[in-house]
């Protein structure tokens, strides 16, 4: 009996040794994965030539990334752009304007649209945003099919939006209810409390709210690859179509075994993906992690 | 002699004094009933706080002490459950209902609270917050109230080489004394103090305690203290609650030393 | 003319602020509107029922029950394994690292920056693994990328119902003899398992939703699978493909199955909802 209960604990001890060790050492496998796979572009490419240099044709083995992550910042910056005036209003009404059964009302709401699947976005997009900027551009005089920077970056917005509204709501439930009461009674009505008080006090946290809505939105894949209109090209304005990175990997997976080094290409655009997110996220959380550890 | 227990006589029994030449009660509660979602936290307040003097609101925690101070400049209006009726009087205007602005009443009363939250700023920006908010941008001005008040509370000579720097690098103990005097600047009739000492040394403790003193020859103060001590060091007035209800008050001698109700004698030898 | 001002910028980012909160609504109701006023037509008691016949990309006969297995075979499974993995993890935070908070929250903090990696990187990855490892795109491939991809969400849930386990229960179980591990499944576990559902319930909605990590991994097959070793459709994907023809008829049942999926998403999150509400209150 003594026996099999000892047994039994070391055991299940392992199994949870083991789970553990394996996701601390994911990120190391992803990281070396990626970059072993790629190794043989760059001993091809110049680190330099495969970022900044515009010209890509896999059949004639000219890999130039530039394109893309033009088409990938271009996106995703407007689309932070867009979102993070919503987020924080919509934030900061819910947390210091709206009576509390707003609140309540408003996180099934958040929820579902956090769990609403990329491929829906990609399609409301067609349906709803795509047409939109193609009537949008008619009227700007701009040459556009809607398939474009604009119409990713807009459905781009609003999967990011419950995502970093979510964080932003908590940045501001911890701000002491008492620097509220401290700024009010000096006299401060309360949209100068939170303009002066919430707004500097939460900086860290909205910043760093802002900054993993930017990484998220870097990696989202299908979403954009179905309203961005997946043209090699530097955009010259928001109307233009583009080609991000996480599409130009999801798209050419078909192919990518025919022509020699284009999956090595792809896996190298995955490391550079993985690279940037991963930054992006390390030093955002850890902003975090350290204002909540206070 | 006989003069004091005649004036200590008309803040007891402030309502039957009025008009007699006596101290007039700068805030007066009148009804005040508080209620969150499932409880009554006020019932039924009467009260009349003497000018110049310190008023203590005295017992144990969960009382609704804390409550009926943050009444009195309005800051329920923080918490969108608690619900409100009766009148409070400050400088007999209505301030549950009134037109006027409310941000003007609350800069009659500076605010202290139990832990001292000193704002995102610097030193002297804590300071000219809320002149800034009344419009007052003049240089000159500012500097010359950042320095009286830090004086005011004996905090000049420590930081004067550091006014820029965040008011988070100070201790605890100057932190509470930098939110005393940026709740002065905005130059208050009245002085809100909840638990100011509860979180500091006894040092600290002491000159705030030490400021109270000084601050009533200017200054209405009302005190929650939870310290029976420390109540008896600083009150001029000593309103007693209990579970939501002003169960006694009066002069500070009266009410140590001849408790009427048996739930204050209780207290007063039992702590709680 | 100044107190005018402040109260007209008060009153002003009021209005805005709440008006902003009411358009995410808006855009909410406006997305399940959309797929559901585009896909209800197309919807049909066939379409869920028939694998994809001869000419169905062209807008003949045919299904998509293809896609709706796969999807719930991949998300089932994904689910499960991912279980087996994350229980653990969590368990050990809880239990073996009470002591040390610190070491407890680094582990969280590393757990929500794995939670930041695209799924499109999770996918690559799996696809590098198996050209090395000579496999093909199959059943048992997605589920084992969808299971590692969803795992950090589990976890965190799993360890949000843990954390606030009293640690008196603990001592309590040391106290009657228990090992760390008995400690861990008997009470811990027993505790925690029916708030668990929740983050079992958020895990299978991601693993079922997600169409970049099952792209080359599952890859699409028209037929419904009969081993893990085959490839197997999904749902996204079969939106994905479908809504990229140009024969509108396969695109109306892109559409239908977009509806499909939604309400499948839509379901999942309501039930989350109602179990936590259930075991918040007992």
């Amino acid at each position: 009996m003594q026996l099999k209960r000892k047994l039994a604990d070391k055991l299940s001890s392992g199994w949870m040794i083991f789970s553990l060790a394996f996701f601390l050492l994911l990120p190391l496998a992803i990281g070396v994965g990626l970059v072993l796979k790629s190794k043989g572009l760059l001993h091809e490419h110049s680190l330099l030539d495969l970022l900044f240099s515009g010209n890509w044709a896999p059949s004639q083995n000219k890999f130039g990334f530039w394109p893309f992550i033009i088409s990938s910042l271009w996106v995703t910056i407007l689309a932070i752009v867009i979102a993070a005036p919503v987020c924080l209003l919509s934030a900061i009404y819910l947390s210091q304007f709206a009576p509390r059964w707003a609140l309540k009302l408003m996180r099934p709401v958040i929820d579902i649209l956090a769990g609403i699947p990329s491929v829906i976005y990609g399609v409301w997009g067609i349906l709803v945003m795509v047409p939109f900027v193609s009537s949008l551009g008619a009227i700007l005089n701009k040459e556009t099919t809607g398939f474009s920077i604009l119409a990713a970056a807009l459905v781009l917005a609003v999967m990011t939006i419950p995502y970093v509204l979510n964080m932003l709501l908590e940045v501001f439930r911890q701000i002491p209810v008492e620097l509220q009461e401290a700024s009010l009674s000096l006299g401060a009505t309360r949209w100068e409390t939170i303009k002066h008080i919430i707004l500097r006090k939460g900086l860290s946290g909205i910043i760093s709210a802002i900054g993993l809505g930017f990484s998220k939105a870097l990696g989202e894949t299908i979403a954009v690859l179905m309203v961005v209109g997946n043209v090699v090209q530097l955009p010259k304005n928001a109307f233009s179509s583009g080609y991000t990175l996480p599409s130009l990997i999801a798209n050419n997976y078909g192919e990518m075994m025919s022509i020699p080094s284009y999956d090595a290409a792809l896996m190298f655009g995955a490391l550079l993906l993985f690279a940037i997110i991963l930054a992006f996220n390390f030093l955002f959380r850890y902003i975090i992690y350290k204002s909540e550890a206070l | 002699m006989e003069q004091t227990t005649a004036t200590l006589k008309g803040i007891i029994h402030p309502y039957e004094h009025y008009g007699e030449g006596l101290t007039q009660p700068i805030v007066e509660v009148k009804g005040l009933n508080v209620f969150s979602k499932n409880a009554q936290i006020l019932k039924n307040i009467h009260l009349s706080v003497p000018k110049n003097k310190i008023t203590v609101l005295l017992g144990p925690s969960g009382c609704g002490k804390t409550t009926l101070l943050k009444c009195l400049n309005r800051l329920t209006d923080l918490y969108s459950d608690l619900r409100l009726d009766g009148s409070i009087f400050i400088d007999n205007e209505d301030i549950l209902n009134t037109p006027r602005d409310i941000t003007e009443i609350r800069q009659k009363m500076g605010l202290l609270l139990q832990r001292p939250f000193p704002l995102p700023m610097s030193i002297a920006g804590n300071i000219t917050y809320g002149l800034k908010l009344k419009g007052i941008r003049n240089k000159k001005i500012l500097e010359a109230k950042v320095e009286k008040h830090l004086r005011d509370v004996a905090l000049w000579d420590e930081v004067k080489d550091r006014l820029s720097h965040s008011a988070n690098s100070l201790s605890i103990g100057q932190q509470q004394r930098l939110c005393l005097a940026r709740g002065l600047a905005v130059e208050p009739e009245i002085i809100l103090a909840d638990e100011p000492t509860s979180a500091l040394d006894p040092i600290s403790s002491k000159v705030i305690e030490e400021e109270f003193i000084k601050l009533k020859n200017d200054y209405t103060i009302i005190l929650v203290t939870h310290i029976l001590r420390q109540a008896k060091r600083l009150a001029d007035y000593v309103v007693f609650m209990y579970y939501g209800e002003i169960v006694e008050h009066g002069d500070a001698e009266e009410i140590f030393n001849n408790p009427k109700t048996a739930l204050l004698k209780h207290y007063l030898e039992s702590g709680y | 003319m100044r107190k005018g001002k402040k109260r007209f910028e008060e009153k002003m980012f009021r209005y805005l602020s709440a008006g902003i909160t009411l358009f995410i609504v808006f855009l909410l109701l406006h997305i399940i509107w959309s797929i559901a006023s585009k896909g209800f037509a197309a919807l049909s008691w066939q379409m869920i029922t028939d694998e994809p016949k001869g000419g169905f990309y062209f807008g003949k006969e045919g299904g998509i029950l293809n896609a709706i297995a796969g999807s719930f075979y991949l998300a089932v499974a994904a689910t499960i394994l991912s279980f087996a993995i994350s229980l653990p993890v969590a368990l050990f935070i809880n239990v073996y690292l009470r002591k040390y908070p610190r070491r407890a929250n680094a582990i969280r903090f590393f757990l929500d920056v794995l939670w930041g990696i695209p799924s499109i990187v999770y996918g690559a990855f799996a696809f590098t693994i198996m050209m090395f490892a000579g496999l093909r795109t199959s059943l048992i491939a997605g589920i084992i990328t969808v299971a590692v991809m969803i795992a950090p969400i589990m976890i965190r849930a799993m360890d949000e119902v843990l954390k606030t386990i009293p640690i008196g229960l603990q001592e309590a179980a040391y106290a009657l003899g228990a090992t760390k591990t008995e400690t861990a499944f008997h009470i811990f576990l027993r505790k925690a398992l029916p708030a668990f559902a929740t983050a079992i319930l958020l895990a299978f909605g991601r693993g079922i939703g997600d169409a970049a990590s099952v792209l080359f991994t599952t890859g699409f097959t028209d037929y419904v699978p009969s081993s893990i070793q085959e490839p197997a459709a999904t749902l996204p994907l079969a939106i994905f493909f479908q809504l990229g023809s140009p024969v509108k008829e396969v695109q109306s049942r892109a559409y239908a199955a977009a509806l499909l999926l939604t309400i499948i998403i839509l379901v999942v999150s309501v039930l989350t909802r109602l179990l936590n509400r259930h075991t918040r209150q007992s």
